[in-house]
């Protein structure tokens, strides 16, 4: 850039310099009630949580400030109770159980939604209500449809002349109803999210697995699926990221109970903290809860860039 | 080429009628008498419908209903006013460390909210913010901020450099540049992040019931759980609450339905 190309640039180098010091102050000032905000409310709490996870932390601690550094004790008295893999167990199977019908309704869904018909745009952004709705709205519309005697799940089911289902009490069937439920809440997330990925797959290659007389089956399984791939993957790491760390239904629905049948590592990080007071094992349960999320949270950071770099 | 393809159409409206059933039920209980739903046998539209759960909600929730607003509408307010100055220095101006504050941002994401609770339980007691409007909005604006920030910077990227630096010849500064240029050809992200912080913060329940005792006030999430709680639950009071608590996500989707759609897609895909 020469000096007279551009007169109302400024043109000395000390100019320059000091433009660019402008620049850069003017960039920090703009980031700093940001940067703050990170600090105040995600390092401090954060750093907060790790040591509060090696003390012996209770009520008395609030009023005292004392709270005698036990090292793992609260790790281990976490890992050894038997509440530990009951929890775990019931995070994986509510995990998985969600995930795969959520995902697998929700792919149904675009798939059908994708063909155009009258209304379909209408209809499509209908079913997103359930997944705007608050989650306690959702949870507490659903343990009164589980209701036992009154619920009307079990109307229908008496109607079909079925016995009626134990749903909330029984401690066998109390985590498929916190796991229906969050499907139901799950589905118009996948449904929008792989509808959008399958508006991007053109046409023309459609129309040309149909001239080579490729069925419907033929053209999803080698169309659709492969060229949907990249979007599969972001929508099953997010599901994973947000269904791990799901409170609200779980808490609605059934609080964790019957006899823990329904505990999960979040709900058992909450009532460690909250209901026993032991916060030092309540922090314990909830950095196991960050590593467990974190993983799945790089992955999908893996996947996600991996798609930029393809549509790229 | 649009075609009538009237049995996709009537297969669409049944999808969305089973799929829309629960809320269907919700409001149909809302309507009948607390009586009439311990019968056996439900009954199916609310004929000799009442407004008794309505009146029940509004006299004890109305001002739980009215809490909940307050706490959303500041966390719109906290969110946007710390996200847009922030997107705009990430999208727009060189600074070192941007790409490592994006990645921070795309992680806290990750971290449990329940982590979050605990942790600021014990801050917050200790600043006297439990039980308070001002520490509740803070709370819920750690999860909208992120959010709004990469939001906000995925459209201020898209904005031409010639513009802003147009402004920034003709002798603007910087917070003029911003707020003549920026935030106005940003209306509509700023929309789509203003209605996720809101509705977050409206359906917000694990930082409500952590960090609020009930004593000074209680949000609308925290009042439908302690209802369903209670043994003798009265759910055509707790129906018409849960249909009270909907409104504004319904409201919003009929209204800023494409803002909607837009936001739950750049949230997921776009980086």
């Amino acid at each position: 850039m020469t000096v007279a190309a551009a007169p109302r640039v400024s043109a000395t180098p000390r100019a320059n310099r000091k433009s660019r010091r402008d620049n850069r102050f003017a960039a920090w000032a703009f980031l700093l009630p940001a940067l703050a905000y990170v600090v105040v409310f995600f390092g401090y709490p954060l750093a907060a949580n790790l040591v509060m996870s090696t003390q012996n932390y209770t009520v008395k601690s609030f009023y005292t400030g004392e709270a005698p550094f036990v090292g793992i004790e609260n790790y281990s008295a976490v890992l050894s109770n038997p509440l530990f893999s009951t929890a775990a167990l019931n995070t994986a199977l509510f995990t998985v159980g969600s995930i795969v019908f959520q995902f697998g309704i929700g792919l149904a869904l675009a798939v059908f939604f994708n063909g155009r018909f009258l209304g379909s745009a209408l209809l499509r952004s209908l079913l997103l209500l359930p997944w705007l709705l608050p989650l306690v709205v959702s949870g507490a519309v659903w343990r009164w449809m589980f209701d036992q005697d009154h619920g009307v799940l079990n109307a229908g089911l008496r109607f079909l002349g079925f016995d009626a289902v134990p749903w909330l009490s029984s401690t066998s069937w109390a985590l498929s109803a916190v796991i229906i439920t969050n499907i139901w809440i799950g589905i118009p997330f996948n449904l929008v999210i792989l509808h959008g990925g399958l508006r991007a797959i053109p046409a023309s290659l459609y129309e040309a697995a149909a001239l080579d007389g490729a069925g419907a089956w033929q053209r999803f399984r080698h169309v659709t699926w492969p060229l949907l791939r990249p979007v599969t993957g972001i929508v099953l790491m997010l599901g994973l990221v947000y269904t791990i760390k799901v409170f609200d239904v779980i808490m609605v629905v059934t609080g964790g109970g019957p006899a823990g049948s329904t505990q999960t590592l979040t709900t058992w990080s909450y009532r460690l903290s909250f209901q026993d007071f032991a916060f030092g094992q309540g922090a314990a349960v909830g950095n196991v809860l960050i590593v467990v999320a974190t993983v799945f949270g790089l992955l999908y950071l893996r996947s996600a860039k991996a798609t930029l770099a393809e549509a790229a | 080429m649009k075609t009538a393809n009237w049995p996709r159409t009537v297969a669409g409206v049944l999808i969305v009628a089973v799929l829309l059933f629960p809320l269907y039920w919700m409001v149909n209980a809302s309507l009948q008498p607390s009586g009439a739903l311990l019968r056996p046998d439900p009954a199916f539209f609310p004929v000799g419908g009442t407004l008794d759960g309505y009146r029940k909600a509004v006299s004890t929730q109305g001002p739980n209903l009215l809490s909940s607003v307050v706490v959303a509408l500041g966390t719109v307010l906290v969110s946007l006013l710390v996200a847009a100055p922030a997107s705009y220095a990430l999208a727009q101006l060189k600074v070192r460390g941007g790409p490592a504050l994006v990645f921070v941002l795309l992680i806290v994401q990750m971290i449990p909210g329940i982590v979050m609770a605990n942790a600021l339980y014990t801050v917050f007691s200790n600043l006297g913010l439990i039980d308070n409007y001002l520490g509740l909005v803070l709370a819920d604006s750690t999860a909208t901020i992120p959010f709004a920030i990469l939001l906000l910077r995925a459209f201020m990227i898209s904005v031409p450099k010639e513009l802003t630096e147009a402004s920034r010849v003709d002798g603007a500064g910087y917070w003029r540049t911003f707020g003549s240029i920026i935030l106005p050809v940003s209306r509509n992200a700023l929309v789509t992040a203003g209605l996720f912080s809101f509705l977050f913060a409206w359906a917000d329940f694990l930082f409500a019931v952590t960090l609020t005792t009930g004593q000074s006030f209680e949000p609308i999430t925290v009042g439908i759980y302690r209802f369903v709680g209670n043994q003798s639950a009265d759910w055509n009071g707790i129906m018409a609450t849960a249909v009270l608590a909907a409104v504004p996500a319904a409201v919003l989707l009929v209204v800023a339905q494409r803002y909607v759609v837009a936001g739950l897609t750049s949230g997921a895909v776009k980086d």
